[in-house]
Parts: structure tokens; sequence; C-alpha cells
């Protein structure tokens, strides 16, 4: 198949699919215009039954519990299976530890070295902060766990490597990641034990909506879900850094 | 709609006036131009056919991408998208290119 | 006004699905993916979205304020940050297929056997 009949069979499928896409666009009612009463009903009683300020956090904890719980177990599958597939490719070639920390390590000028060592910790802090205020302002264990492992990155960025690895040793990064993604798991078990429906809320909700210690289970799953996302991007991290040091060691730059 | 609670009130699109609202017409001219920029940023990262620039070009999409979620009043994905697609999704495409190159070296 | 993001996210579908067709680089064809699923973001914020109405969060609003649909917020939020992890996992795929056949070609991928 030639790259020029490849491209003319894509644009007549994409010429008929735009044609439907649009001839269905003229039943739809339009934009900011939204009818459905799910969302409504939501926004109005969500405050009161959960005591939680944060709706979106809510929904995605408490209302739709199960589906995050699929979601969290997708983002663990696949930093799983980047671990699997990156450390049989680093244990094909030749595991050059201590060689390659000696090659890197220079390099990053000193306004980026400055930069990292001024933003680290803020960063650590906005990650915590984002991670256990998920039931009263914009913010959540998805959000907080990415930043968290983006104080990591700039660890990395700022080319000090030997500490951003000695900071993110396998095994550690691995038990964090698995804690998370457990513990989010074993919450919901625990409610089933009670005798409740899983992932049932079973803590006391608290007094005042949008206080830090309200709303039972949100909060205490958004800690879960933020170490657990944390860790799998710091796991990524890792290994595809571990990936550019067996090449460069190979190459005997 | 038997399942409401029956002290239920429910504003249905009413522009009530809180610290956080501006007039309707300049918030329609502003989700217009962020479409009308997102669209374009979209056909410039595609178009971009090195690598490395493209990252470059995603990195910036992501930003206005971002700006297109804090107009559409949701904050939390503005959040997320900020952090995943301006930083980690282009780390982890630097990464891979760096890797990739210094098998052809 | 009224369809402008929906058209806005037809063409960034056709934009994306076109750059994955007419790719030379796998790591090119990666990026066009993330371009394709950054349009079903906007789909889901734009289907959500109720005029002249504030963000669902109640912590210094009165309880009763018109806001936008907070369950599409909920499902792009989830979204934005998994689909992330997938492309990393496509990236390591990258990674792997180049070190067993030497070429990053889409093209050139297909002829090989085994």
């Amino acid at each position: 198949m030639t790259p020029g009949l490849r491209r003319g069979l894509f644009l007549a499928g994409l010429a008929g699919f735009l044609a439907f896409y649009l001839w269905g666009l003229t039943g739809l009612p339009g934009f900011g215009h939204y009818p459905g009463p799910y969302g409504f009903i939501i926004n109005s009683i969500a405050v009161g039954q959960t005591k939680a300020t944060g709706v979106v956090s809510a929904v995605n904890f408490e209302y739709r519990g199960f589906d995050t719980v699929g979601e969290e177990f997708i983002l663990f599958a696949a930093a799983t299976g980047i671990a699997t597939v990156l450390r049989h490719l680093r244990a094909d070639e030749d595991e050059t530890d201590s060689d390659g920390a000696a090659v890197l390590g220079e390099g990053a000028s000193d306004t980026v070295r400055l930069a990292a060592l001024l933003f680290t910790g803020p960063t650590v802090l906005l990650g915590w902060y984002l991670a256990s205020h998920a039931q009263t302002s914009p913010s959540g264990g998805f959000q907080g766990g990415v930043v968290l492992a983006t104080a990591f990155v700039l660890v990395y960025l700022g080319g000090d490597l030997v500490t951003f690895r000695r900071i993110s040793p396998n095994d550690l990064v691995d038990s964090a990641g698995a804690v998370g993604a457990g513990g989010f798991a074993a919450v919901g078990l625990t409610a089933l034990a009670l005798g409740l429906p899983y992932l049932d809320n079973f803590l006391p909700l608290g007094a005042k909506p949008g206080a830090v210690s309200s709303s039972g289970t949100i909060a205490l799953i958004s800690f879960f879900v933020g170490i657990e996302v944390a860790a799998a991007f710091v796991l990524i991290t890792s290994e595809f850094v571990r990936q550019t040091l067996a090449a460069s060691a190979r190459s005997g730059a | 709609m038997s399942v409401l609670p029956a002290d239920l009130s429910l504003p249905r699109a009413v522009a009530v006036v809180t610290p956080y609202t501006v007039p309707t017409a300049l918030m329609d001219a502003l989700q217009i131009v962020i479409l009308v920029l997102v669209a374009a940023g979209a056909t410039m990262v595609v178009l971009t056919r090195v690598p490395v620039r493209q990252v470059i070009a995603l990195s910036a999409y992501g930003l206005l991408l971002a700006l297109l979620f804090l107009a559409f009043q949701a904050p939390d994905v503005t959040l997320s998208q900020i952090t995943v697609g301006a930083v980690v999704l282009p780390v982890l495409l630097l990464l891979t290119l760096s890797k990739v190159r210094k098998k052809e070296k | 006004m009224q369809y402008l993001p929906f058209v806005v996210v037809a063409w960034i579908l056709a934009v994306g699905l076109y750059g994955i067709v007419t790719s030379r680089h796998l790591v090119h064809q990666i990026i066009c993916l993330i371009v394709v699923q950054s349009s079903t973001y906007v789909l889901l914020l734009g289907v959500g979205y109720v005029t002249g109405a504030v963000a669902p969060y109640f912590y210094d609003v009165p309880v009763h304020t018109a806001a936008v649909d907070s369950v599409v917020q909920a499902l792009a939020l989830t979204d934005v940050v998994v689909e992330a992890a997938v492309t990393a996992l496509l990236l390591a795929f990258a990674v792997q297929a180049d070190k067993r056949f030497g070429t990053l070609d889409p093209h050139e991928l297909v002829k090989l056997r085994g």
C-alpha cells in the first residue's frame, strides 16, 4: 500500500465520518445550554451529603468511586508494564551502574541548578497540600501526586544525577506504589467488612463542610491516590533515565 | 424527576453575581479566541515533523489547553493539564529521543 | 458560538488522525496520538458547560449558586493523568522497537517479521 493510496483512503473515511458527526451536531442542545438534570442534582446535594465543598473530588472518590479504582489500576498497570519492558531491556545490555554515574553529572548550567534548588522545596510542599486538601478546593490525589513527582524530576534536571538515583531506589518506589494502590482497595474492603457496600463512606463526616478533617473517606482515599500517582510517575521517570544512562555508557561518550 | 428531595431548588443557568463572575459577552469572546488558538496549535504540533521541535510545540499546546480549561470553569483539570502536559510528558519524550539518538551515533 | 467548541473538537481529531496516518517517525506518531486524546478533553468539558455559571466549588460561594457540571470534570481529570501513563508505556515500546529492529519508521516496521 503506497503512501498516496493510504492517504487517499484515510481522507475518504474521514470525509464520511465528519459528515455524520456534523449532522449529529445539529441535534445537540448547543454550547452552554446544558439540559440534563444529573449535574444540577449533584451540585445541589453533594455539600449536604458529604460535607465536602469540592464537588469534583466528591464525585471522583464518593459518588463514582468505583470508576476511580479502575482508573488508578490502569495507572498502576501501565507503570508495571513500563518497569517490565525497560528493566528487561536494561538486563539485555551491559549493566553499568557506577560507570554511568561518572559520565553525567556535569552539563547543567548554574542558572538551571539554582532554579532547581529554589523550586524543589516549594514543589514538594505544594504536592502535599494538593494531595491532602481534596475536599475543600481545586485539588486532589491525582494532581498532588503528579506535582510531587515533578519535584523528583527537578532534582534530575538540576544535573544532580547521583542524588536522584539515591532518593528514588527501586524498592522504595515499588513499595510506595503498591501501598497507594492497595490502600485504596483496602479502604473499600474495610467498608465491606463493616457490612456496608464497597467503598461506602464509613468514617465520621465532620461538623463543618470544607474543613480538612471533614468528608470521611474522601480525604483518606485522596491521600492514597496521591502516593500511588507520585510513585508511578517517579518509577516511569527513573526507568527512562536509566535507559539513557545505559546508552551513553555503552557508546563510551 | 421524582427522585429529587422536596426542599431542593435548582437555579437553571442563572447568572448569579459572585466575586468571580465576569460579563457573559467577555467570557464568550475569551472562549472563542482561545478555541481558535487551540485549533491552530494542534495543527502546528502535527505539521512539525522533527520530533525534538515537536516536543516544544507540544509543551506550548499543553499550556494553551490549560488556558482553555480555565476559561471553561474547570480549575482541577487545568492543574492536571499543566503538570502533565507541559512538564511530565515533554520530559519523558525528550528522554526517549535522547536514548534513540545515542543509538544512531 | 453555539457549536464552535464541537467543530474545534472535530478539527483537532481530524488533524491528529492525519498526523498518525502520514507519519514517518514513531515518536511523531505518539505525539499526534496525544493531540487526538486532547480533543476528547475539550469535548467532555464543552458538553458540561453552563452559560454564566461558576466552577463547582462551594467553599466561599453560597451552596445553590449556578455551577457547571462536575461529573464531566471528574472524568476529564482522571483522564488527563492516566493517559499520560499509557503514553509513557507506548514510549517504552518505541524504545524496545528501536533496539530490536534498529528503525523507528512505521512503514519499515510493517515489513519486518519476528
